[in-house]
């Protein structure tokens, strides 16, 4: 594993950026999630339309992967449906935990595919899925209320 | 450059001969775990094909060889401490469970309602949870001894926390994360001096520097062998035999008893009342040839070494803009571990992209999170050395940091 795998163009310029990271008006929902091990924390803040995620951002810190992770995923989910954005989850643990691999159902994921090199890194596998499950968890709850 | 002849020490270690990625590997995990010579992997190897029974049981050659074997491994820690006896050398699983064993044992034994606790802010998970749950069970108070701005515990501070409500101070002498060395002599001298016993946290220290029980005055010390080059799976409480003696046992069951009966038992005298069931003799095996190999090496000249590459590992480190050390920036009573972060660059980053440099260390919480609050930190990267690291060590970590921002798309 070289580490221009792992720290690609794509994933430095979502560490850098802060465009994801705000806090948003009146979120439906606020979700917390972290990694105790390393110490990733992130709060992801989801504004729903009925069934669509009208915004999505979040506050929080960690390592590059994690950070970039969650800002690639808020440019994905923004504008789609609940099932749309479960879907990407799926896919993306999948793809992560290499159980996706061909290339055409990994499509959808567009920038996410980027993270894939992660999965050869057990150490940071969880950086990278920490936005993910804590998006699941916060549809699961949302389809509570 | 130093009084041990380090290309000799290398030569011992076959892990370190190894390559990662095509990269030479710099080893500077040592506070997480140490690295095995020969001399231990034989000995362990010799013991398993020689002389393996179940100690103290049965009247077969094996068994009297495990127990001669045992016991002897007892003898060379006692010395190794310089207790007075082996009857105060208990063997455990590692300075965990000797920290629990004390918590459960002399803690709950002794401590009541309103007693207090001291331990640091600055110590390990093992020295603070089973704290808490004494106090919780007792309801007792636990107060933190609080660091300067240097990383350190002030004499000041002793006296304000010590009360004449202490009945116990739980403390490491070296910082698991800071590398300091806490001023022991002192606050044992004033804790004894108000009524508490002193219980030494030896796990980054005891591999490190001579230490002297008797001396130090603690009533209790414990350590790990993994951290000294020994295997896991193995350490050791030396408690003062007054106090063992009054206190109850942790473990119950095999080996630990004189008579049972339906409803009751009595309990083997010192040590075995604290070692219930089959005890780990290939480790005490391990353990043993760990500590003969420190001392035909000498352990005051694994001291200096270790202390030569910190402060040259600590001048580079200063002299790089972006780098920030946590703890003391000079080498007065600090072992050779140094607690750094790179700005804009995560820790966990740090540990990723040293590691594909060859160099190992350590990136997290380092199972101190009251520190990193304290610290108003997440995380921080640790190095930590040992005898057989070398100036190529070093500058294989100060060219891996220097290049460390540059994956990140930094400039410098
Ligand atoms: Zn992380």
């Amino acid at each position: 594993m070289h580490l221009d795998e792992i720290y690609t163009q794509l994933i430095m310029e979502h560490n850098k950026s802060s465009h994801n990271k705000r806090h948003l008006n009146n979120p439906n929902i606020a979700e917390r999630g972290h990694n105790p091990s390393c110490g990733d924390d992130i709060t992801l803040e989801l504004k729903f339309n009925n069934n669509i995620i009208e915004d999505a951002s979040f506050v929080g810190h960690g390592c590059a992967i994690s950070q970039a992770s969650t800002s690639i995923m808020i440019d994905l989910i923004k504008g789609i449906s609940i099932e749309e954005a479960l879907k990407l989850v799926e896919t993306f643990i999948g793809m992560i935990k290499k159980e996706i691999t061909d290339d055409n159902e990994l499509e959808i994921l567009e920038d996410a595919v980027a993270l894939k090199n992660i999965s050869n890194m057990p150490a940071r596998v969880k950086c990278a899925v920490l936005a993910w499950h804590t998006l699941k968890e916060a549809i699961a709850k949302q389809n509570v209320q | 450059m130093s009084n041990l002849n380090l290309e000799k020490i290398i030569k011992d270690f076959p892990v370190l001969s190894q390559n990662f990625n095509g990269k030479r590997l710099a080893y500077l995990d040592n506070g997480a775990t140490t690295q095995k010579p020969s001399q231990v992997i034989n000995a362990m190897s010799e013991y398993n094909k020689h002389s393996h029974g179940n100690p103290h049981r049965g009247a077969h050659q094996l068994s009297i060889k495990a127990t001669e074997e045992y016991d002897l491994a007892k003898e060379v820690v006692r010395q190794f401490i310089n207790a007075k006896s082996i009857e105060e050398i208990i063997f455990t699983k590692g300075a965990t469970e000797s920290l629990n064993l004390v918590a459960q044992s002399y803690g709950l034994d002794n401590i009541k309602e309103n007693d207090e606790i001291v331990i640091a802010i600055s110590e390990h998970h093992s020295n603070i949870l089973p704290w808490q749950r004494v106090a919780r069970l007792r309801g007792a108070k636990l107060k933190y001894l609080y660091l300067n701005a240097e990383g350190r515990i002030t004499p000041e501070e002793i006296v304000n926390k010590i009360s004449k409500n202490t009945k116990i101070v739980s403390i490491a002498q070296m910082s698991n994360v800071l590398g300091t060395i806490n001023p022991i002599k002192e606050i044992v001298d004033y804790a004894h001096k108000i009524g508490a016993i002193v219980i030494v946290d030896g796990a980054q220290s005891a591999p490190h520097m001579k230490i002297d029980v008797q001396k130090l005055g603690a009533d209790f010390f414990v350590f790990s062998g993994h951290k000294l080059m020994g295997p896991m799976g193995i350490g050791v409480l030396y408690g003062k035999k007054e106090l063992l003696e009054k206190m109850s046992p942790y473990l119950l069951g095999g080996d630990m008893i004189e008579y049972v009966t339906e409803q009751d038992a009595t309990f083997a005298p010192l040590p075995f009342k604290f070692e219930a069931g089959t005890q780990n003799v290939e480790g005490a095996i391990g353990l043993k040839a760990a500590i003969n190999y420190i001392q035909q090496i000498g352990i005051d000249n694994i001291t200096e070494h270790e202390r030569k590459l910190t402060e040259y590992t600590m001048d580079k480190l200063l002299s790089i803009p972006y780098i920030k050390i946590q703890g003391p920036k000079n080498m007065d009573n600090k072992g050779g571990i140094i607690s750094f972060t790179v700005d804009d660059v995560h820790p966990h980053d740090v540990a990723t992209i040293l590691d594909s440099y060859g160099v190992a260390i350590r990136s997290g919480h380092h199972c101190a999170q009251p520190l990193m609050k304290y610290l108003n930190l997440p995380a921080t990267s640790r190095i930590s050395f040992y005898l057989y690291n070398s100036m190529e060590d070093v500058e294989q970590l100060i060219y891996a940091i220097k290049n460390i921002r540059k994956w990140l798309g930094y400039a410098s």
